[in-house]
């Protein structure tokens, strides 16, 4: 490589939504996602609003900043009536930047649902994404409404008795014109839905299950072939809800036993872990998936 | 100019919707509306008003109105809203946000008790809350005063200098539900009278993350410079009420109001409509001959210590009508007065917990603490008007 070429790739780099340079975590999911939407998104410098989350500890302290394009680092609660706020102007004034939340599970399934479901209600032209690594990760590992049955956190040392929130379901519910999951396993598919997610105009919500090293006592190395497993064994579905009622399932589980995820976390390793249980909860939501899809399809071209 | 008669509620809409107009040539308007029984009518008028670049977001909740407007004042348009009581306490988190990001948004806080006991009445006690949240606090005490001082807030939050935002108390019904008339300024006025809102920090495209994490020493900075921002606005407020009567023809009050204070040997001192109340009291003792005197509380944050020394000139005797209580000390203007007098013990300072929960502040009831006032050899604790036995 020439310098010249080199010095190019290097302001390209820091022009990016994530600079090179972060403190974020070995194996950290949200770290394979922000590059992931940059790499979607091209060459566009989207908006980021950030709650309290790991995300926005990802910035590092003032005056620098991981992240090259504007950032706001919004209130825990806050970032769809923010990013509300930021896009509504942006429009008014004649302005076509993309507003993005960038958000963990507890700003998305607890303490920002209601803001989040506000925004969807009206429909606002915002991308919500949600990086979900199923626990308060910057405060230590507490329990979210987003933890899976029998995951092991400091709020739950025996284990979380209730099972996770749908929050796909959810999100659906409301009629959005765009949702789907996304996994850092799957590059080409994640890199689609941004950019459906893209085109669409109005409230679009991607959610995405995002492996946490630190909180879920595995190793950083592991952290993509989990979330492969988890697709794989049917744990984490891949899908598609258009206009919140025509489905697209995107990869089907291939028999890979749930055990292959389960016993590379030390989380799972509670009192209260039901393995009968979990199945039944994936099985359930298969049946659920394969009946929404067969009965509401989307069409050929969403 | 027009004389309209209206209501408080009706008027502040108004001119909410005037200023957020008169930025159409630069960044537009952004409000998040909530309701709130007894702010109701000012979202209801500015979700009805056809802005040329604005937009009022219906949102679920308060939390959520603020979040809008910050959003909205970070991509740098003119941002307002309004708000009560519980809907103010729901707000807080992102009231200090909005200050702490430097935000000059302007929210109107039509006082009412904060429940429970649910009561919908007047008192001070839900934006004095607010007293640590690095906003400016104006207290008005009439349907024109409010319409005035709407468009002043505006132009002190908005100046370079001081880049804070900015609440404007009226009383709850008592201003917000009853009508007087009223100078309404036109849209052409308000055009002139407020600059194209320039919000110098707003998101332009950078890869700048405003609001992120800073250690000790930079926050301490950052508290600091708030700090040197709350003591310009005395300054800019003077040249905004200077701009102000060359546009409109009339001057509202400034950081307070001193009315027979020169020669007064007893003062009382008042916000909001107790103000026009005692008021009227001063004034038929002055025809009797009594050297009283009364200064009107408007400018609460910053408090302006200085104004307030050299109102009291020489009275050695000041009493304070506090409608708001914190609880285990007393009166919250008490408690700025108390400490704007350090250092006077020729003053004796006493404190009245009057109206509240919004019980009426009657002439009778002002008289009472009047001669109460002149009675006393020395001050004692906060004392409870009216409490039933």
């Amino acid at each position: 490589m020439t310098t010249s070429a080199y010095l190019r790739e290097q302001r390209d780099l820091a022009d990016g939504i994530l600079r090179p340079g972060n403190t974020n975590c070995a194996g950290c999911g949200m770290s394979i996602g922000l590059q992931w939407l940059e790499q979607a998104l091209e060459n566009e410098r989207p908006t980021l609003c950030i709650p309290a989350c790991c995300g926005i500890v990802t910035a590092g302290s003032f005056p620098t900043s991981a992240y090259g394009v504007p950032t706001v680092a919004t209130t825990f609660a806050s970032s769809a009536a923010v990013a509300t706020g930021v896009a509504s102007v942006y429009a008014m004034n004649g302005e076509k930047d993309l507003t993005i939340c960038w958000t963990g599970d507890g700003g998305t399934y607890d303490i920002g649902v209601a803001t989040l479901s506000a925004a969807a209600e009206r429909n606002e032209d915002l991308l919500y994404v949600c990086y979900d690594n199923e626990i308060y990760g910057n405060t230590g590992g507490q329990r979210s409404s987003a933890t899976p049955r029998g995951v092991k956190t400091s709020t739950t040392p025996k284990g979380k008795a209730e099972p996770k929130k749908d929050m796909m379901a959810i999100m659906a519910a409301h009629r959005i014109p765009y949702a789907a999951t996304l996994s850092v396993a799957h590059r080409e598919d994640f890199l689609r839905k941004v950019r459906t997610a893209r085109r669409t105009k109005g409230f679009r919500f991607l959610l995405m299950l995002s492996p946490c090293p630190t909180g879920w006592k595995s190793e950083p190395e592991d952290s993509v072939d989990l979330i492969l497993t988890a697709v794989r064994c049917g744990l984490f579905p891949l899908y598609e809800v258009f206009e919140g009622r025509r489905y697209r399932i995107n990869a089907r589980p291939d028999g890979e036993p749930l055990e292959s995820y389960i016993s590379r976390q030390r989380r799972y390793r509670s009192e209260l872990l039901d393995l009968d249980a979990l199945r039944a909860g994936i099985e359930a939501q298969w049946a659920y998936l394969e009946a929404m899809e067969r009965t509401f399809p989307a069409g050929e071209h969403e | 100019m027009a004389r309209v008669l209206d209501t408080g509620n009706h008027f502040a809409g108004d001119v909410l919707a005037l200023a957020g107009e008169a930025n159409r040539g630069a960044r537009g308007a952004i409000c998040g509306a909530y309701p709130i029984t007894p702010q109701t009518e000012i979202v209801e008028i500015l979700r009805d008003f056809q802005f040329t670049k604005g937009r009022v977001v219906p949102v679920e909740s308060e939390h959520s109105a603020m979040a809008v407007c910050i959003g909205g004042s970070l991509a740098g348009a003119r941002s307002f809203t309004a708000s009560s009581s519980n809907g103010l306490a729901y707000m807080v988190e992102n009231i200090f946000a909005a200050a702490y990001y430097r935000l000059p948004i302007v929210l109107i806080g039509v006082n009412r008790t904060l429940g429970p006991p649910w009561n919908i009445w007047t008192d001070q006690g839900d934006t004095l809350m607010l007293r640590d949240a690095a906003w400016l606090q104006f207290y008005t005490e009439s349907h024109q005063e409010l319409v005035d001082t709407i468009l002043v807030a505006f132009r002190v939050a908005e100046d370079r200098r001081v880049l804070l935002p900015a609440l404007v108390a009226e009383d709850g019904f008592v201003v917000s539900h009853t009508q007087m008339v009223v100078d309404l300024p036109e849209q052409e006025q308000v055009d002139r009278y407020l600059p194209p809102c320039n919000v110098p920090h707003r998101l332009r495209g950078k890869g700048v993350t405003v609001g992120g994490m800073t250690f000790p020493h930079e926050t301490e900075k950052h508290r600091w410079e708030i700090q040197q921002a709350m003591e310009r606005v005395p300054e800019v407020l003077a040249e905004a009420l200077d701009e102000f009567e060359k546009v409109f023809g009339r001057r509202p009050h400034g950081a307070l109001s001193a009315e027979h204070t020169e020669d007064a040997e007893v003062i009382l001192v008042a916000c909001n409509t107790m103000a026009r109340t005692l008021r009227r009291a001063v004034q038929r003792r002055r025809a009797e001959g009594q050297k009283v005197g009364m200064i009107k509380a408007k400018l609460f944050r910053p408090f302006p210590r200085k104004e307030f020394l050299r109102a009291i000139g020489p009275a050695k005797r000041v009493g304070v009508l506090d409608r708001n209580h914190s609880p285990g000390s007393g009166g919250i203007f008490w408690n700025e007065i108390a400490a704007t007098l350090q250092g006077r013990s020729d003053v004796l300072l006493q404190d009245y917990l009057v109206g509240l929960g919004g019980g009426d502040v009657t002439p009778e009831l002002i008289d009472e603490i009047f001669d109460d006032l002149a009675a006393r050899n020395q001050a004692a604790d906060p004392v409870w008007k009216e409490v039933p036995a």
